[in-house]
């Protein structure tokens, strides 16, 4: 292997070197000059040291809410696609979360609807994974994406209809996807489940994407870039090319394509949607709070790591496995590395909220966001350490991973997104929610099904690796001592499911309900400058 | 940092340093080896029966590669010599799966080759094993009054079988079971074959 091993020192030399020579170059350029006035460009003349936290409280006095009329010109434009992408993720996390449960019950009641192929195990529970990862989460990161970007700008959406068409694109391929997986066409690949030819389409949805965010940001009236501009503009990049990449058919093939596709797998969570949601902390956390974030210069180091260690991450779904020895230590030594830009954000994002107390008693919004912000921290700390060969070898094969798995994609992600929702639907409609008591029920009951979910497989799945290390114990037991803990992840999960119930009903009521018509703002036809 | 174009190019830059190193590198040093000697390529009807194994997501339950005596009893258990990259130069989509809720199958050819209990089980998984939680794929086979010439009959066990007339094997059910039957990777591993020996004992 010896010209693999001064290949890769060559590499690692020009790498060092271009980065090197960019940073020589950002200095000299003034790109680095980083204050932490500049985290608080998100807001307007007025707005910081106010909490923003709309049309929630039952008592709409209570609710303080700095009208600014450039804003809502912008608001007015967004409004549209914003309201398409939200709409559709909202459906897909409530047909997500019945192939979730489903999937889950056919666990402990292996008979429970098994006469027909669409409905075994294996096709449901696809259909469940690319429903939520591809409906709810990137559709409504998306639609977040498209209501924040113009705010933080301080510029009107460019290109909305373009942004239009790819929510309409990305929701028909996906609904192909779906009878595609029901009726057994798949490419079989975790994670590339849809079929090649339906995911073209995604990846044309994705690229109208690119253009309405990077126009709307180089038509910015704000000189600075902030750190949640970096995370989705990265993102919006990233994802069509790993997308057409990891898709491209009869390129790869055996234990190659095994390594193409935990590349990607692990990459459209760490490169799509991790900095979508966690550059929506970035913005909410501040935004609600009405406070810059606690240390806007450790938001770069946290940004540049996540890229550089995330990206090589993958290989940690292959230890043991049939593939070189040193690629796996490689993607495990950047998983351990992950700490640096998790800790990162833990600071800025935590110590934020821990310093305004106040808001968070205050704001379910902020309590949702600043949750999944939380569960952000405690996944990458659960997943470095879940690396490491010792851990790795007990519970790797078990329902330990399916735990670690809803903690990142469903928490972080959809208490994120939660949180935005209620953040951002009284201002889209601008009405109130109808129903402000149901929000915490949502609340509780997500909370609690999750919590009884997340803890049930993760000792479940340790007594599972347990049993199938020990040689004495045959294969049978690690089968049967699950099944409680499969049951209880069925009660958590129904429990969770519920939770969206509710939420997608109170969705439906603020979006139906008759807007008051001193709101129903007339569409804006200047350019919108920024106070 | 307020640049756009800079930032996006840096970003695309470090996503292609990933792919070199986790798909390209990688990548030509498995393809440097040729299949293990002694693997057979997939016949016509074995490769029907994996499309039918990868269309009814077995992945999600079953992984196939086995690991080092090192790290695990895997050996112990059955499933085989620890699992080499040139082991899968004829499979694609791969399926070396990540949850073990059932046994691994790398070897499931030699180790069960019997093609009635492999009916059996997957009509009712659990007329084999009481505990079973492996859904059953009953809808690869049908009941008929009585079998046609050239039909495969399937008992099936403790009862759990149609109380009237014949069950007979669709052809998904026969080439799904010679899928199975082919799975066999007990051939020697080359001397210097790729896999991780990360949990390799010092005295190698
Ligand atoms: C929900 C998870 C699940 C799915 C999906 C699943 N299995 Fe299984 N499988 C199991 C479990 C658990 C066992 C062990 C109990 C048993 O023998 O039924 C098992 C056992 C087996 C065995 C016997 C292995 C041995 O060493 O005894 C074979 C063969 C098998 N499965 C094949 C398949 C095939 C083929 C499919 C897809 C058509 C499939 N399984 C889908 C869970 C699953
Ligand atoms: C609403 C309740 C939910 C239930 C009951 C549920 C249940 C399940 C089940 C049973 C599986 C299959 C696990 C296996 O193969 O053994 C699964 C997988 C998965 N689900 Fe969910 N789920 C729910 C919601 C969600 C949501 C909202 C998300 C993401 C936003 C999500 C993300 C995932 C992921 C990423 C996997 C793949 C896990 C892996 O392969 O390790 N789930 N879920």
């Amino acid at each position: 292997m010896e010209p693999t091993i001064g290949l890769l020192l060559a590499l690692s030399f020009l790498v060092s070197l271009l980065a090197l020579t960019f940073l020589i170059w950002a200095v000299s350029s003034r790109q680095m000059a980083f204050n932490q006035a500049q985290a608080r460009t998100i807001f307007v003349a007025g707005e910081e040291g106010h909490a923003d936290n709309p049309g929630i409280s039952p008592n709409a006095d209570d609710d303080t809410h700095h009208f600014d009329p450039a804003r809502a010109g912008i608001d007015a434009i967004s409004a549209r696609p914003v309201t398409i992408l939200l709409t559709t993720a909202v459906l897909w996390l409530v047909v997500g979360s019945i192939f979730g449960l489903t999937a889950s019950l056919k666990l402990h009641w292996p008979d429970w609807l098994g006469d027909e192929a669409w409905l075994t195990f294996g096709r449901v529970r696809t259909i469940h994974l690319n429903i939520v990862i591809y409906g709810w989460s990137s559709l409504g990161l998306l639609g977040v994406v498209f209501w924040v970007a113009p705010r933080m700008f301080h510029t009107r959406l460019r290109h909305p209809h373009l942004a239009e068409v790819g929510a309409l694109i990305w929701n028909l391929a996906l609904l192909a996807a779906v009878f595609a997986l029901a009726t057994g066409w798949t490419d079989g690949e975790e994670w590339l489940e849809i079929p090649w030819q339906i995911d073209m389409l995604l990846a044309v949805a994705s690229a109208c994407f690119v253009l309405p965010l990077l126009r709307t940001a180089a038509a910015r009236n704000v000189h600075h870039i902030y750190v949640t501009g970096w995370y989705w503009m990265a993102a919006i990049c990233w994802f069509p090319v790993l997308f057409v990449i990891a898709n491209l058919p009869g390129l790869f093939v055996g234990a190659q394509q095994a390594t193409v596709n935990w590349w990607f797998a692990h990459n459209v969570l760490g490169l799509w949607l991790t900095p979508l949601g966690v550059g929506a902390g970035y913005y909410f956390i501040p935004k609600i709070i009405g406070k810059p974030i606690y240390s806007y210069s450790l938001s770069l180091l946290g940004f540049w790591a996540l890229a550089l260690f995330y990206s090589q991450v993958g290989i940690h779904h292959l230890i043991g496995g049939p593939v070189p020895t040193w690629v796996v230590t490689l993607s495990i030594v950047h998983s351990v590395m992950m700490f640096v830009p998790v800790i990162t954000v833990a600071i800025n994002q935590h110590v934020t909220v821990a310093q305004n107390m106040w808001a968070f008693k205050q704001s379910i919004a902020l309590r949702f966001v600043s949750l999944g912000a939380i569960c952000y921290t405690l996944a990458s700390f659960q997943g470095s350490i879940e690396a490491l060969r010792s851990i790795n070898t007990v519970v790797h094969f078990t329902q330990y991973t399916v735990g670690h798995a809803h903690l990142g994609a469903y928490t972080f992600l959809s208490f994120t997104l939660f949180g935005a929702v209620y953040h951002m639907m009284p201002r889209i409609t601008g009405c109130s929610w109808p129903w402000p008591r149901l929000i915490p029920v949502h609340f509780w009951l997500v909370v609690i099904g999750f919590t009884v979910y997340f803890v049930a497989l993760s000792i479940g799945g340790i007594y599972q690796g347990l049993a199938m290390l020990d040689a004495t114990r045959p294969f049978a037991d690690s089968v049967i001592l699950l099944k409680p803990y499969l049951e209880s992840r069925s009660v958590g999960g129904a429990l969770m499911t519920l939770g969206h119930f509710v939420f997608a009903a109170h969705f439906a009521a603020i979006l139906l309900q008759r807007r008051p018509a001193a709101v129903s703002s007339a569409p804006m036809t200047q350019p919108v400058v920024a106070a | 940092m307020n640049r756009i174009l800079p930032l996006s190019i840096l970003a695309l830059a470090i996503l292609a340093l990933a792919t070199l190193m986790l798909v390209v590198v990688p990548g030509m040093q498995i393809n440097a080896q040729p299949a293990t000697p002694g693997l057979q390529p997939y016949t016509a009807i074995q490769l029907r029966g994996r499309q039918t194994y990868v269309s009814m997501g077995c992945v999600y339950c079953h992984s196939q590669q086995p690991r080092s005596t090192d790290q695990g009893p895997d050996g112990e258990r059955g499933w085989g010599r620890p699992a080499i990259a040139s082991d899968y130069a004829y499979d694609s989509p791969h399926l070396l799966g990540t949850m073990r809720t059932g046994p691994d199958l790398s070897n499931i050819g030699a180790r069960l080759p019997n093609q009635a209990w492999h009916l059996a089980h997957l009509y009712q998984p659990r007329s084999v094993s009481a505990w079973s939680i492996m859904p059953a794929y009953s809808f690869l086979f049908e009941v008929k009054e009585r079998a046609a010439p050239g039909d495969v009959v399937v008992r099936i066990p403790n009862g759990r079988g149609p109380k009237h007339g014949v069950l007979v094997a669709k052809p998904e059910a026969i080439d799904l079971v010679a899928y199975l039957q082919s799975l066999d990777r007990t051939m020697v591993a080359p001397a210097h074959a790729e896999r991780d020996d990360g949990y390799a004992k010092s005295e190698r």
